[in-house]
């Protein structure tokens, strides 16, 4: 977890599903290490395809994906199951395993690093477990621990989804639509998290995400991706009408960009967001 | 907003579109059903002498007698209940790999033809052919009828446990495949939970079909509480052959009850 350098860097990536349809088209980018990014586009764009490739949950049809200094396209299989444990992924439907308790749930992001019997009977070492307690105390879960993942609401299932992740230790985060389910304030409240627990850990993060204003709020960097193509990278500020409809099409943006006149200063706006929030809390 | 050039009507568009194909469909199921039920031959006298027949037959049947061959009746209880639970055991212990292998979400394709093609050998064979094929290769008795229910019970278990595993929601298994997890690790903590309900219901409601095979198969010869009516019958004891049937019927619906009520607890 080096605080300098790159922590991904994608050259020429593309992927062809078998369909015919090119989701991604040579897609070069670079994440930092301890940045966090915001993927946005229309839907269909290739958003959740390339965070998809990163631990190849879809193979890439070409291109190269460095994960720090491990070429992650071409692994054994059980090299890419080790960098695997070096990105953490979040859901947008959290994808948790519901009939599994809440401290299962989060231990299940040592798989990668625990033999088969160990995890059969949950045998986790203590390390771990602390870990794992640490992790839903951080995320106010303390009192859910052995509650069933299915008997929690949208919110705190999607903290589960984070504290899973976190506990495997990752140099970054592949997060995919992690608000997509939630209503605007648990939205804001995940976002929230999510931004903090990268800047605690020095995590990079790449986060798919629809609400463009949600990403503006949080977020160092935005990306814009149509058709498979990078056609908007830069600051939240940068992001203005024309780019808008450079990503997603003609469209009145007005609203969208309701915080523009804040947006200059993307801190400002996230101050702003802040003090709102305190006061619903 | 009743606009002049809006229609008032409206009906659901029929489940075949084409017209001519759904009427002669309909007339062609018509005819035949007429054709084939005056084809049957029905013998009216025949069947006005046979009532007074049968009626003596069900009446032999009365009253049940429990007592005058209840040690033959004991005896081949406790081997159909043997039977019937080692046989659901090792026939679940066969099914679960079987039925992981038979599922195209998470076997390879090769796995997958294998397995599928042992569970279509199971599944067509009737028990009782099973049966008479094992007595004459085992010889007569609770063997033959073990391994009959157990042959059975992989064509019933794997192949709807597979059916289940491939209609399983697929993003828990992709989380945890995210996280680095071997592949057994990932069926344990991916697949694994959202089929045990359905796994143990599976299985209790097998508990229940055996034991009922097992009464049957035992007419050919494989052992149990089958053989012990078959003897009755051809002895003409009809009343042991009834307290049979009772017992049998009596066991039946309790586990038909327990395997329900284990069910509910599960979910």
């Amino acid at each position: 977890m080096s605080s300098h350098g790159t922590t991904l860097r994608l050259r020429a990536l593309s992927k062809r599903y078998r369909t015919g349809d090119l989701a991604l088209d040579r897609v070069d980018l670079d994440v930092p290490a301890g940045q966090v990014m915001a993927l946005i586009g229309p839907s269909g764009a290739g958003k959740s395809t390339l965070i998809r490739c990163v631990n190849r949950l879809v193979e890439p049809t070409s291109g190269s994906i460095v994960l720090g200094s491990t070429d992650i396209t071409g692994l054994t299989p059980r090299g890419l199951r080790r960098a695997r444990q070096r990105m953490g992924m979040i859901f947008q439907e959290y994808a948790l395993v519901e009939r599994l308790t809440v401290m299962e749930n989060v231990l299940s992001g040592q798989l990668g690093s625990v033999g088969f019997w160990r995890s059969y009977f949950r045998r986790f070492p203590e390390a771990t477990v602390r870990q794992a307690f640490a992790m839903l105390e951080r995320v106010g879960l303390s009192d859910h621990i052995d509650k069933r993942a299915d008997a929690l609401s949208g919110g705190q299932r999607q903290r589960v989804g984070i504290a899973r992740a976190l506990v495997q230790n990752p140099e970054i985060l592949l997060v995919d639509e992690p608000t997509a389910s939630l209503d605007p304030k648990t939205s804001r409240q995940i976002m929230r998290l999510v931004c903090e627990l990268c800047a605690e850990h020095g995590l990079a993060a790449v986060i798919n995400i629809h609400d463009v204003q949600l990403a503006q709020l949080f977020v160092q960097r935005i990306v814009g991706l149509r058709a498979g193509r990078v056609v908007f990278d830069g600051p939240p500020g940068e992001l203005n009408a024309d780019v808008l409809t450079e990503i997603y099409g003609e469209e009145d943006w007005t609203a969208s960009l309701g915080g523009k006149q804040a947006a200059s200063s993307a801190q400002a706006a996230l101050e702003v967001e802040e003090e709102r929030l305190a006061g619903l809390t | 907003m009743n606009g002049a050039g809006q229609p008032i009507r409206w009906s659901a568009p029929p489940l075949i579109a084409n017209a001519w194909l759904r009427r002669s469909l309909i007339a062609g199921t018509v005819i035949y059903v007429m054709l084939a039920l005056a084809s049957l031959d029905v013998n009216w006298q025949r069947l006005a002498e046979g009532v007074p027949r049968a009626i003596r037959f069900v009446s032999a049947f009365f009253p049940p007698d429990f007592i005058s061959r209840w040690s033959d009746i004991e005896a081949g209880l406790l081997e159909s209940l043997t039977m019937t639970l080692t046989s659901t055991v090792v026939g679940i212990g066969l099914s679960v790999p079987i039925g992981v292998g038979a599922a195209r979400n998470v076997a390879p394709r090769w796995v997958y033809f294998f397995c599928r093609s042992i569970i279509a050998a199971s599944r067509s064979f009737q028990e009782i052919i099973v049966a008479i094929i094992l007595v004459a290769l085992v010889g007569f008795g609770p063997l033959a009828g073990f391994l009959t229910l157990s042959f059975a019970t992989i064509g019933f278990l794997a192949k709807l446990l597979a059916e289940d595993i491939e209609a399983i929601d697929p993003s828990a298994p992709e989380a945890i495949r995210a996280t680095g997890a071997s592949y057994l690790q990932w069926l344990n903590y991916g697949i694994q939970p959202q089929i045990m309900p359905r796994l143990i219901g599976l299985s209790m409601y097998r508990l229940d079909i055996n034991f009922r095979e097992s009464a049957v198969i035992g007419i050919v010869g494989a052992g149990g509480i089958g053989a012990t009516l078959n003897t009755a019958i051809d002895r003409y004891e009809f009343d042991s052959a009834a307290a049979i049937l009772l017992i049998i019927i009596a066991i039946v619906m309790l586990s038909e009850y327990s395997s329900s009520w284990i069910r509910r607890k599960v979910q």
